[in-house]
């Protein structure tokens, strides 16, 4: 193996300028007569905007421009969008309201940002915004997506009655009805998925800079993908043509998907800077963040399993109501039908699944994609349905998992999913070997003899990533194709520039997709240099999210090289006057097959260049080569997770003492960079489960709106973690990769509460499993330690 | 406007700034001290760490005129340009303790402090209740924890760690 190649865990070369404190974060850029933008938020949930008196907002020191809805209007600035349309089970297309970068007559959430304040200085716009005057007459306003359902909620948008945006359905729900009435036993559960705030620790920023001498915009934003929000801010919004705007995502402070999408703040701070003819900085607060990036999650569903007499699964159904909050954001649409539904199938051969989603409007922060998005809403409803089905009729919870399990690969499921490869048992054994379930009872024991209760839970759960292939998003109705592009320009003197249009926001793509050309051209790493974030440099490409860079981005990286090595053979075939066809590229070297004649990868670059080997007209000189990588199919992380926990009866909290993670995610390319992943996965997965949750108040107020109040998991909420892998390669993408960014997110909530309900012997439990939650739980269970 | 004199990373201060100037914003803002970040605005997640007098402090929960005659110590100033990494930045390298990077500076701020106070060996019990003032949403922790640890050991007596290879 490469010592810098694939499978072999580099320390990280981004790692330097993170640890000296010499990275650069949107803001850590400032422009030469930079101002700055400070957002007027909505204090109420729901009111009619009855007029904005900017008067003495506009006198205040410093002030330059306090700008509302009504001069973006006067601009023809256009709405923000939702890309992936959704037809309801009537064939009607979804409700998309609309929805303004400044809200407009009236705001439908806290925090919708009503008007701007631009100054000289941030401290001079706040306090000029402390100084617009809102008369609002304030609305009824509704923050639980079943209530705003019924007959005389308060309605949000004219477009959408009962605040519903489609009523989606997917399977065949005859069908369903009569495996559940062949079935000898049904499992039921009412399931809240909790709403959580993604909360990268960088909070978003934008800087927008318009140069009039050009008629150009330049945007420098904290997003996962800078070219489709270039793309919609100027075919969607109208800012600028698509050739005269220029998007950078310089270092990325994390995004867990909360930096996909396109928000009013960086098309306010791009409109903005032509008006005052200046740069405009916004950089959000925490508190802010909260009220103001998408959060994640925020579904009710009840679902049902139904068994034969042996416990093999014959049907599932849901029915899923998903809160999209006041507007629809960038991908919405998709998260609670197309990324949620299709994954109903679990690990597990259900002959018959029926899935129904309402998607509905509420007086509350957008909800958008957050990492897993759909998925881990998917496998908490499955894995938890297994679980609670095995303890009803008293077969081993793994056992059951395990007679269910699908073994023969392709595997269609009956919700589009087309599974091309897995080993679902050898997941789950070594797991149960790792975490050591034959001594769990006597653990279980001993914790009694201490006063605690100890209980097990598993996850054995299917992602779909690798997102995807566009003819069949298209179909499903996304507005983007979900290829990757890639493009190799190899240096006279060796050295190779990768531009890829995936992003890097924590992953280490400087880092893997180096390994990846290090691996194929023989060369060092550190004469690979990875261009990312920028429209200027990169031509086009769809980012980072659903786990995609690896078996997306690299599988068009792989592609692009191909073409570099052809060329490549080309030019050593003039050089060592021998058939291309007796070229022959190893260990970075190019050799005549059959002789001991050579070139070295250096000796060949330069000849591409210099072009004193052949003519111009026989082959053309230099050696720059791209590629469009579209996927054959999604991929199909799969694994099992297996989470002990130890109960304290006194307080109810919840300890987690051990964690197993067995995951296959194809071929790796850094073992220690797919650890990380899971780590941080798994700890986002564990937050859902025990402390995270956005609560909202019948008004409509977010109650948890800082890190004061949101539960956010810190190192002594979290188990040292034991992560290994299995292995079956991907047949779908060049590598074998199938992804694992969002496996431990999707796979943890689901392993914590099936091991709380196991400790406390009660299924009564939601999420988060706070500790008044749980010690409220085992009062009603009686369940107390009996000491053995 | 008041003028504020310290000492930043060994080098004499004086600012001019407004009264309600956070250290944090006079480090970024007025000396381009970028790499101390800013993560929230309760002081609950510990990116903006930094050292004041040689003991760990949010630089976002204190004033920059309360620091006059104050001597600063920020992640840029860890290691010296050029030279060797300091031990705890090696090790965070070593064991991926980063993802984002965007929470690192204060981590290993608040690290070196950890082992100011609570010495050079270190159990995980210990580092996860002292990273209590410190959130990062990328690592889990676990490698956080194994770095710390590491860098711990390393910073015994001094003694910077040999760089690791690649």
């Amino acid at each position: 193996m490469n010592a810098t190649g694939i499978g072999a865990s580099v320390r990280r070369k981004e790692d330097r300028r993170f640890i000296t404190g010499t990275g650069h974060y949107t803001d850590d850029i400032n422009r030469p007569g930079q101002t700055y933008a400070y957002f007027l938020r909505s204090p109420h949930a729901h009111a009619t905007i009855k007029s904005i008196d900017a008067k003495a907002a506009s006198g205040m020191p410093g002030v330059l421009a306090v700008l509302t809805g009504t001069e973006l209007a006067a601009d023809k600035i256009g709405n923000l969008i939702c890309g992936w349309m959704i037809h309801s089970k009537d064939g009607s297309p979804m409700k998309m309201a609309a929805h303004p970068a400044l809200a407009v007559g009236k705001a439908c959430h806290v925090g919708d940002s009503v008007a701007v304040v631009i100054g000289e200085t941030l401290a001079q716009a706040r306090d000029a915004v402390e100084k617009v005057k809102i008369d609002y007459a304030v609305l009824p306003a509704v923050a639980d997506p079943a209530a705003a359902q019924k007959q005389g909620a308060p309605q949000i948008h004219d477009v959408a009655a009962n605040n519903t945006i489609y009523q989606w359905h997917l399977g065949d729900a005859k069908a369903v009805d009569a495996a559940f009435k062949s079935a000898k036993h049904v499992t039921k559960l009412d399931i809240v998925n909790n709403r959580l705030v993604p909360n990268a620790i960088e909070p978003r920023a934008a800087i927008g800079d318009y140069d009039s001498g050009m008629g150009t915009f330049t945007l420098w934003n904290t997003t996962q993908n800078p070219h489709v929000a270039r793309l919609v801010i100027a075919a969607f919004i109208g800012m600028a043509p698509e050739h005269k705007l220029r998007v950078i995502a310089p270092d990325v402070g994390g995004g867990f998907g909360s930096k996909i999408f396109i928000y009013p703040e960086e098309v306010v701070a791009l409109w903005a800077s032509k008006r005052v003819n200046r740069p405009v900085k916004w950089v959000c607060d925490r508190s802010e963040a909260f009220l103001a990036d998408a959060h994640g999650r925020d579904h009710v569903t009840h679902a049902e399993m139904a068994f034969d007499g042996e416990g093999k699964i014959v049907g599932l159904r849901a029915k899923t109501i998903a809160n999209l909050g006041a507007y629809m954001s960038t991908f919405s649409s998709s998260v609670p039908t197309y990324l949620y539904a299709t994954l109903l199938s679990g690990q597990y051969e259900i002959p018959q699944i029926y899935c129904e989603v309402d998607a509905v409007y509420t007086n509350t922060v957008p909800v958008d994609a957050y990492r897993g998005a759909g998925r881990p809403e998917a496998t908490f409803v499955v894995e938890r349905l297994v679980e609670v089905g095995a303890r009803e009729m008293g077969q081993d919870p793994a056992e059951l998992r395990r007679k269910n399990f699908i073994k023969k690969f392709p595997h269609q499921t009956p919700v589009i999913m087309n599974y091309d490869a897995g080993d679902y048992n050898a997941s789950l054994k070594k797991a149960m070997e790792i975490a050591d379930t034959k001594g769990f009872a006597k653990r279980k024991r001993e914790s009694a003899r201490g006063g605690k209760l100890r209980g097990i839970g598993f996850s054995t759960y299917i992602e779909a990533c690798g997102i995807a292939p566009s003819q069949a998003v298209g179909s499903l109705g996304a507005g983007v194709g979900l290829w990757e592009s890639a493009e190799v320009r190899v240096n006279p003197t060796g050295s190779v520039e990768i531009l890829t249009g995936s992003h890097a926001h924590g992953q280490g793509h400087e880092t893997t997709f180096a390994q990846v050309v290090s691996e194929r051209l023989g060369i060092p790493i550190d004469n690979i240099s990875i261009v990312h974030g920028d429209t200027d440099k990169v031509q086009f490409g769809m980012g980072t999210y659903g786990s995609r860079s690896g078996a997306v981005g690299m599988s068009a990286l792989v592609k692009a090289l191909d073409k570099v090595e052809a060329k490549a053979k080309k030019v050593a075939a003039y050089m060592l006057e021998a058939a291309e066809g007796d070229i022959e590229f190893k260990d970075g070297k190019f050799s005549v097959a059959g002789t001991d004649k050579s070139a070295a990868w250096g000796d060949v670059t330069l000849n591409a260049y210099i072009a004193h080997k052949f003519s111009g007209q026989e082959l053309e000189p230099g050696l720059k080569e791209g590629a469009f990588y579209d996927p054959t199919n999604f991929t199909f992380p799969a694994g099992c997770h297996i989470c002990e926990v130890e109960v304290d009866t006194e307080t109810g909290n919840t300890e987690i003492v051990a964690w197993t993670a067995v995951d296959d995610f194809g071929v790796i390319v850094n073992p220690m960079i797919v650890e990380g992943q899971v780590h941080g996965g798994i700890a986002q997965g564990v937050g859902q489960a025990l402390c995270e949750g956005a609560v909202y108040d019948k008004d409509g107020q977010l109650v948890t709106g800082s890190f004061m109040d949101y539960c956010m998991p810190r190192a002594d909420h979290l188990p040292t973690m034991n992560v290994e892998t299995t292995f079956t390669k991907c047949p779908s993408n060049p590598l074998g990769i199938k992804g694992c960014g969002e496996a431990g997110a999707i796979a943890a909530p689901a392993a914590v509460i099936n091991a709380i309900t196991d400790a406390i012997g009660t299924e009564n439990i939601a999420m988060p499993a706070t500790p008044a939650a749980v010690w409220a739980a085992l009062k009603k269970s009686n369940r107390m330690p009996q000491a053995a | 406007m008041a003028a504020v004199s310290l000492t930043v990373n060994g080098k004499p201060v004086t600012a001019d700034v407004d009264p309600r100037t956070l250290l944090v914003q006079l480090l970024r803002e007025n000396l381009r001290l970028t790499g101390t970040h800013v993560g929230c605005d309760t002081s609950q997640c510990g990116a903006c760490v930094v050292h004041v007098n040689g003991k760990a402090t949010k630089s976002c929960t204190v004033l920059a005129l309360q620091l006059e005659g104050a001597n600063v110590l920020t992640i840029e100033a860890l290691a010296a340009p050029d030279g060797p990494l300091h031990p705890m930045q090696e090790a965070f390298r070593e064991n991926h303790g980063l993802q984002c990077g965007y929470c690192t500076p204060g981590m290993i701020m608040t690290a070196v402090d950890i082992v100011r106070r609570k010495g050079n060996d270190l159990d995980d019990h210990t580092i996860r209740e002292e990273l209590e003032g410190n959130i990062c949403r990328c690592t889990g922790y676990h490698n956080i924890v194994k770095a710390i640890a590491a860098g711990a050991k390393a910073m015994r007596g001094g003694a910077s760690a040999p760089r690791a290879a690649e």
